[in-house]
């Protein structure tokens, strides 16, 4: 295991970060930081901007204000470092990738006109346990599978930040648990911080270093004993909402049932995933 | 008889070695770009180039210049406004391609018509719909070579990124490849591919020739080398076979020639059910 | 220019209108811009063999488009149905192109099939393409609301037991009828222009369903009258004024819509 650097400088620095799509203001003045080698959580209801804030950190989405910093750089230059597994991935049944070629394709990175480093790619491929499906057709292959050989696919350009959106929709319980558990080997093992977006923050909560809540476009950032007390979520949320503990689950409900009629969505997607 | 095939007289014969010549670069190139059509389901904006690109091909003839570059010069441009008009959300694509198409096409009808009541070139639907393949011009050939080399080598050097964008753009933007600029290159190849295709084999067979063997070679293989080489090989056996055939038919038909096109378009689709049948019986084998 | 002869097209080409715009709408909803080029193409060698045997050319127009609906049926089962589509119309077009060349007059032939001949429609021909289009509007009003409803909301129609195979079967042979309507009056190559681009053009300006379906029959007749008028007074194809004019419909409507 190669030493890494000493240098405490974070490896994402967000900060007062201002987005606005389309005459809507998406994000608004988002600052949170992620460490080497640990796990946050992006948590939001959908259109809370958690893909936006993804898609500014890889440099797609221009934003207005604010800064974002990767390893002390601005992103142009630093893509290589970071590996991204996008939402709802189904690959095309005739695409004439193996699981192996879609992962040289992300180990290349920037200089994809350069050969394939066949190390990086039997690395990538061992660390998602991806081997026994090497030698097939990604677009063959089961939803969890693809996802993982994605995820091969980010890890091998040897990226130092991590970024998923929304791996856990779609992913039945074990395979949940299990993608989890990579996660958090990728992170304390291979030092690799890991950003992940969701809707429901109870599967990564064994392990959690970080969260940052999105409520419409506004952002609490912290660890879970600092985010997920009522007085943060109510000054996010704008009316009084309760937190609910139950066998170590976290359940945000919001202390007038009349608002949760309202504004109901992540309430009931948050019971569905656990039904 | 010493030569019931006719071979001899088939090679030796000037006309058709320039046919076979063209037709087998435009193959070549068709072949190759088939794989990125199929696999994006651009199959309309595929065809759209190459019924575009018959504007060119009226027009070429009309000002009595080279019909090649009247071909390239309208698939070129068809791209370029299909790529303005939106590529990305597959709804806008559709009526996208569709409104370029019929612009070009009442394009083509006008001067399909100019051609033939004011030029004299009474052939000229003919020559631009279903290809004018045994009536090339040899000086083509080199401009052709010149194409079709730049176009494969792009195709070479760029394949990775292109394959990856193909298989899903956000992974391509993931790695920092420049995803429009690519797109656009792959609109232009796919203009340049259909602009050859009309001009040997004719606009109508284009879109055959692009997709026919390009989706056989995605079932047969898994490999991206091999399913680019499959696809080049299927397209080669159907048009050189289809110039051939073509040519034997005087033959046997009493000396009316039946056209190149029919038998192209014949070739591919046997191709097609070959690899369809050869595919369900490796799938029932494993 | 509402000689005799000129009186058939002008009638010919209202009533396609008629059946275009409304069908078209339909093809928009559905995304179905390909189906609608591909299968009048797919009747272009009943034109030519009508031709090439001596029949009346609407007979084998119709029968073409229809075998086009079975080959596209069984291709789209092998496979990517673009492709089926794609393999559609150059085979059939290869096919129409065999039959013309073993006839005579053939330059002559595929430019009349493949852009339109306005002067090739006689009074004879107007009484079947009337039962035609009637035919064709009255199973569309009797399955609109139905459609409408797979059309836009698919698992809706499901739910309500409405089988989405069965009605692209039906939707994919009114379009093969349509077609073979069409194509004497503007051509194989230029019907889907008729069909798409005043419903693509009237849902952009127009969200209620009826209303826009309504717009879009408008907007295809004055496509139709405005392009016979300027093919007449400038004596070039009708076919050329279709494909630019539909071309600018769209355009307007898209800068219309956005302000």
């Amino acid at each position: 295991m190669p030493a890494f650097s000493v240098s405490t400088d974070p490896v994402l620095e967000v900060s007062n970060l201002c987005v606005r799509l389309g005459g809507r203001q998406v994000l608004q003045d988002i600052s949170f930081t992620l460490n080497k080698g640990s796990v946050s959580a992006l948590i939001g209801e959908n259109g809370a901007g958690k893909t936006t804030l993804l898609r500014s950190i890889l440099g797609i989405q221009p934003w207005q204000k604010g800064s974002i910093r990767v390893l002390g750089k601005t992103v142009r230059g630093q893509l290589s470092q970071i590996g991204y597994v996008p939402q709802k991935i189904a690959f095309d049944p005739y695409l004439p990738l193996r699981t192996r070629d879609l992962v040289a394709l992300g180990q290349t990175g920037r200089h994809w006109w350069q050969g394939s480093d066949t190390a990086a790619v039997a690395d990538a491929l061992a660390a998602v346990q991806a081997e026994s499906f090497a030698e097939q057709r990604v677009g063959m292959l089961s939803g969890g599978q693809q996802q993982r050989a994605v995820i091969a696919h980010a890890l091998a350009r040897r990226p130092r930040l991590l970024l998923l959106d929304e791996p856990l929709a779609n992913l039945d319980f074990a395979s949940a648990s299990r993608l989890v558990e990579l996660l958090g080997v990728l992170a304390r093992k291979q030092g690799i911080s890991v950003l992940v977006t969701a809707h429901d923050m109870n599967p990564l909560l064994p392990i959690l270093d970080h969260l940052v809540y999105l409520v419409g476009g506004r952002a609490a950032a912290g660890n879970v004993a600092e985010v997920v007390r009522s007085d943060v979520l109510n000054r996010l949320y704008g009316y009084p909402v309760e937190v609910l503990q139950h066998r170590g689950r976290l359940l945000i409900l919001p202390k007038n049932p009349q608002q949760g009629l309202e504004i109901p969505c992540h309430v009931h997607e948050d019971l569905d995933e656990h039904d | 008889m010493t030569d019931p095939l006719h071979l001899a007289s088939f090679l030796h014969n000037s006309a058709v070695q320039t046919a076979l010549w063209i037709g087998a670069l435009a193959a070549i190139l068709n072949g190759s770009m088939g794989i990125f059509t199929v696999l994006r389901q651009h199959s309309f904006a595929g065809h759209a180039l190459g019924d575009g690109s018959s504007a060119g091909g009226a027009v070429a003839i009309f000002l009595g210049s080279a019909a090649l570059w009247g071909f390239l010069g309208m698939a070129w441009l068809a791209a370029l406004a299909m790529g303005a008009l939106g590529l990305r959300r597959a709804r806008e694509r559709d009526l996208a391609t569709g409104v370029v198409l019929g612009a070009t096409l009442g394009i083509s009808a006008l001067f399909l018509y100019l051609d033939v009541s004011s030029t004299q070139a009474s052939g000229a639907t003919v020559e631009v719909m279903f290809g004018s393949i045994f009536a090339l011009d040899p000086q083509l050939l080199w401009p052709t070579i010149i194409l079709v080399g730049v176009a494969i080598a792009l195709i070479v050097l760029l394949y990775r990124p292109l394959l990856l964008i193909a298989a899903n753009p956000d992974l391509g933007r993931a790695a920092g490849l420049p995803v429009r600029r690519l797109e656009l290159l792959y609109l232009l190849l796919l203009g340049t591919a259909a602009a050859l295709s009309a001009l040997s084999i004719g606009v109508i067979l284009a879109t055959a020739l692009l997709l026919g063997p390009a989706a056989s070679a995605l079932r047969l293989t898994r490999r991206p080398w091999q399913s680019f080489l499959y696809a080049q090989g299927i397209a080669l056996t159907a048009v050189l076979g289809g110039i051939y055939l073509a040519f034997m038919s005087y033959y046997w038909s009493g000396g009316a020639s039946w056209p190149v096109s029919f038998f192209v378009v014949l070739l591919i689709l046997l191709l097609y059910l070959a690899s369809a049948a050869l595919a369900s019986r490796r799938r029932a084998k494993h | 220019m509402f000689s005799s002869f000129l009186l058939h097209t002008w009638i010919a080409a209202t009533l396609l209108a008629i059946a275009a715009g409304s069908l078209g709408y339909f093809v928009v909803l559905r995304r179905s811009a390909f189906a609608a080029h591909a299968l009048p193409l797919a009747a272009f060698p009943g034109g030519a063999l009508a031709s090439l045997l001596g029949f009346a050319p609407l007979w084998g127009l119709g029968g073409f488009a229809i075998i086009g609906v079975l080959f596209l049926r069984i291709f789209s089962r092998l496979g990517r149905r673009d492709v089926a589509m794609g393999l559609l119309l150059s085979s059939f077009l290869a096919l129409g192109g065999l039959f013309l060349s073993l006839g005579r007059e053939y330059a002559a032939r595929v430019y009349g099939l493949l852009f339109g001949e306005v002067l090739g429609i006689s009074s004879a021909s107007l009484l079947p393409l009337a039962l035609l289009v009637s035919v064709v509007l009255l199973l569309l009003l009797w399955q609109f609301p139905i459609l409408l409803l797979e059309s836009t909301q698919p698992e809706l129609a499901n739910a309500h037991a409405i089988s989405s195979a069965r009605i692209e079967w039906f939707f994919l042979l009114l379009l093969a009828l349509v077609s073979a309507a069409a194509v004497p009056v503007v051509g194989t190559l230029l019907v889907f222009t008729l069909l798409v681009s005043p419903a693509a053009a009237a849902q952009r300006l127009s969200r209620r369903p009826y209303h826009a379906w309504a717009l879009a029959i408008l907007f295809a007749e004055l496509l139709s009258w405005s392009s016979i008028a300027l093919s007449y007074w400038s004596n070039w194809p009708l076919s050329f004024f279709v494909g630019i004019q539909g071309a600018a419909l769209f355009l307007f409507s898209r800068i219309f819509a956005r302000n």
